[in-house]
């Protein structure tokens, strides 16, 4: 696979991009035509973007790509620097769990576990983030009651079973969970659409917050364009995924 | 593969109630098929050591399976006896320790009669070379030199059980098979009763369901009889028979125990090729054994049917996790975007059902000694039926190992289901 000349022509600073795509075309198996087609979208390290999409414009595909589920038919896909397609499909469910953190719309939660465990799953997955907690000199579960401090879970709700957290409570845990050991990039799947609008706009704010303060990227997606104020950078994935159909490669 | 283990005992926690009867379903049929094997094991094994401790069993030349049916079971008859003189050639035989003539042919309300000697109760081994016990009174007097001597009976368990009798209850015997109730008046030694004068207590053998009287007072029953009939006009007096000469003419059969084991089969071959008389020797064991295998075919169908049991209860607890699949498959998706890999969640799931097994199959045994432990005594004095409690034999074993690697198998039902689902959500399933 030749390596892509767009990392070193683009980035001006020495960190990798946190995502970068690149002429990336996927279709899913038996459809007619591609269901993403994007001639590039790079985010930065520790950049906020928010990503807009209505539903059926393939958001749920681009996760997939970015979390390393599926691999394109043509393009690259490098996270932090590493292409995806170089690795095999167990490292590439490694590398997801080491250095990318999911929060999606709903039921983000094992039921039967307590808010701290499921916070502790992230590190339980991935070497790399408890080895990472261990150089700050911390350990996983002082790491998961500070992070749930930090949003605003009381010690209390940590020793609670999920089931038993209203949605808010849940979503700031499947925060916590994404955040911990310190991965280079957040992906949010419409996680405020549970939530109601005076608790939307705070969750964005504690989730910037918090990318901002573990130095990870953060890429939001919505269809609520009313939410994209507090972002370094606001796409439209109508717009990137269209613009490849007149564009060829970046300039 | 650590995490998997911990999610999967949390898993089972969240899922109590479903996996308590599940288990509880595994566990009820294991103990079932091990119950049965057990069962199976100490009933062959009960019913090989029927007769233990006895090397050889004499009698007139006829088939193997025969003479062991006649002279041990009391079932059917001889078609010959044997003379005296074989007997007494026999008891001088340099390698016999002792010998214990029977005599069969009278009976009691449907039970045989065995006339035989006093040694009888010191050489009838059963089991693990268990002597018989008196549950009451004494044997019956050998060699007696009173007339009151001759006419004393021992009442197996159950024919004591079965009539009511008590010690010194006097009870009429009747010549052949044929007396008792229903049976021709004429049949009965109703002019010689015998006084009950010991009860034994029960050995889960064939002496359970016979009486057993001296060979002197099955001789005295007869002085007065020719050719399976009184003599008419001929009556003798209980008080009177021991004017007569009561030593045997002829018995049924023999009981032989060696001097040293190792010469059984010389002496076996002695007996058959004796000269004097048509007679056959068997060994007691491997014959029981041969009759065993005709009788067995019911154990092993009743084996088979407990190995059904197991069948329907594995897949009772494949249905049960395949059915917490579809409503799971949200929670395979956040392993996933934690990143598990498919084959964690393929082991996340064979764990989970491996666990109830293992889980069903510890419980089984648990209730497999409890009930054991429960009715070892009743099945001892009821049925007298040696339940052995002992850790799992070799069979028993193999059985749990074939249990294990067929849960193993059901095992791979939900886990495959797993994969492919998980395969095909990726982290994100339209709920």
């Amino acid at each position: 696979m030749p390596d892509h000349p767009t990392e070193t022509a683009s980035g001006a600073a020495a960190e990798p991009a946190a995502v970068l795509l690149d002429a990336l075309r996927y279709r899913w198996p038996g459809a007619d035509c591609d269901c993403l087609n994007i001639a590039t979208l790079r985010i930065a390290a520790g950049e906020r973007v928010f990503l807009r999409g209505p539903s059926g414009s393939g958001k749920t595909t681009l996760l997939s790509l970015v979390g390393g589920v599926i691999l394109p038919q043509a393009g690259v896909v490098r996270i932090g620097g590493q292409s995806l397609a170089a690795l095999s499909a167990g490292a590439r469910d490694r590398f997801r769990a080491d250095h990318v953190g999911f929060v999606f719309q709903l039921f983000n939660l094992l039921p039967y576990l307590s808010a701290r465990d499921n916070i502790l799953l992230a590190c339980r997955f991935s070497p790399q983030r408890r080895a990472r907690i261990a150089v700050a000199g911390s350990t996983p579960e002082a790491e998961a009651t500070r992070l749930a401090e930090r949003l605003d879970l009381g010690a209390a709700l940590l020793d609670r079973p999920a089931a038993a957290l209203s949605v808010g409570q849940q979503q700031r845990v499947a925060a916590a969970r994404a955040l911990i050991g310190r991965p280079g990039l957040v992906v949010a799947d419409e996680p405020t659409s549970a939530l109601d609008a005076e608790r939307q706009q705070a969750f964005i704010d504690l989730l910037l917050d918090e990318c901002a303060a573990a130095g990870a990227a953060l890429l939001f997606v919505s269809h609520d364009q009313r939410l994209a104020g507090h972002f370094d950078r606001v796409l439209d994935l109508a717009t990137i995924h269209r613009a490849t159909g007149s564009m060829q490669a970046p300039a | 593969m650590s995490p998997v283990f911990t999610l999967s005992l949390h898993s089972i926690a969240n899922r109590r109630l479903s996996v308590l009867l599940t288990v509880i379903a595994v566990a009820l049929s294991v103990a079932l098929l091990l119950g049965v094997e057990r069962l199976r094991n100490d009933a062959k094994a009960g019913f090989a050591q029927t007769l233990s401790g006895t090397d050889l069993v004499v009698g007139a030349r006829s088939g193997p399976v025969q003479l062991l049916l006649y002279a041990v079971f009391h079932l059917g008859s001889a078609t010959n006896n044997m003379s005296w003189a074989s007997i007494e050639h026999l008891a001088a035989l340099p390698q016999v320790q002792w010998l214990v003539p029977i005599s069969l042919g009278d009976s009691h309300r449907g039970h045989r009669v065995v006339g035989s000697t006093a040694d009888f109760f010191a050489h009838y081994r059963h089991g693990d070379r268990r002597p018989l016990r008196f549950a009451q009174g004494r044997p019956f007097e050998d060699k007696p030199a009173e007339a009151a001597g001759i006419f004393e009976v021992v009442l197996g368990a159950e024919v004591a059980a079965r009539f009511g009798y008590a010690l010194g209850q006097r009870i009429v015997l009747s010549h052949g098979s044929l007396g008792g109730e229903g049976g021709p008046r004429f049949a009965d030694h109703a002019d010689k009763p015998f006084t009950v004068v010991g009860i034994l207590a029960r050995s889960g053998t064939p002496v359970d369901r016979a009486l057993l009287v001296s060979l002197e007072g099955i001789e005295a029953i007869h002085v007065d009889w020719h050719g399976g009939a009184p003599i008419p006009g001929l009556r003798i007096a209980p008080e009177h028979v021991r004017k007569f000469d009561l030593q045997p003419k002829s018995v049924t059969a023999a009981l032989v125990g060696l001097k040293s084991r190792t010469a059984v089969f010389r002496v076996q071959r002695q007996i058959n090729t004796y000269p004097d008389e048509a007679l056959t020797a068997i060994l007691p064991g491997a014959t029981l054994q041969a009759l065993w295998s005709l009788v067995g075919i019911a154990e092993k169908a009743l084996l088979a049917v407990s190995a059904l049991v197991v069948a329907v209860g594995l897949a009772g607890m494949v249905a049960v996790v395949v059915a917490s699949l579809g409503e799971r498959r949200r929670e395979l998706a956040i392993l996933r975007a934690l990143g598990a890999r498919p084959r964690q969640v393929f082991a996340l799931l064979a764990v989970e059902s491996l666990l109830l097994a293992l889980a069903g199959i510890v419980l089984g045994l648990v209730l497999l000694y409890g009930a054991g432990a429960a009715f070892a005594p009743w099945l001892s004095s009821a049925h007298g039926l040696q339940l052995s409690l002992g850790w799992p034999g070799v069979g028993e074993w193999r059985l749990l190992g074939a249990v294990l690697a067929v849960s193993l198998l059901a095992s791979l039902v939900p886990a495959l289901r797993a994969y492919r689902y998980s395969l095909a959500d990726g982290m994100t399933i339209r709920v």
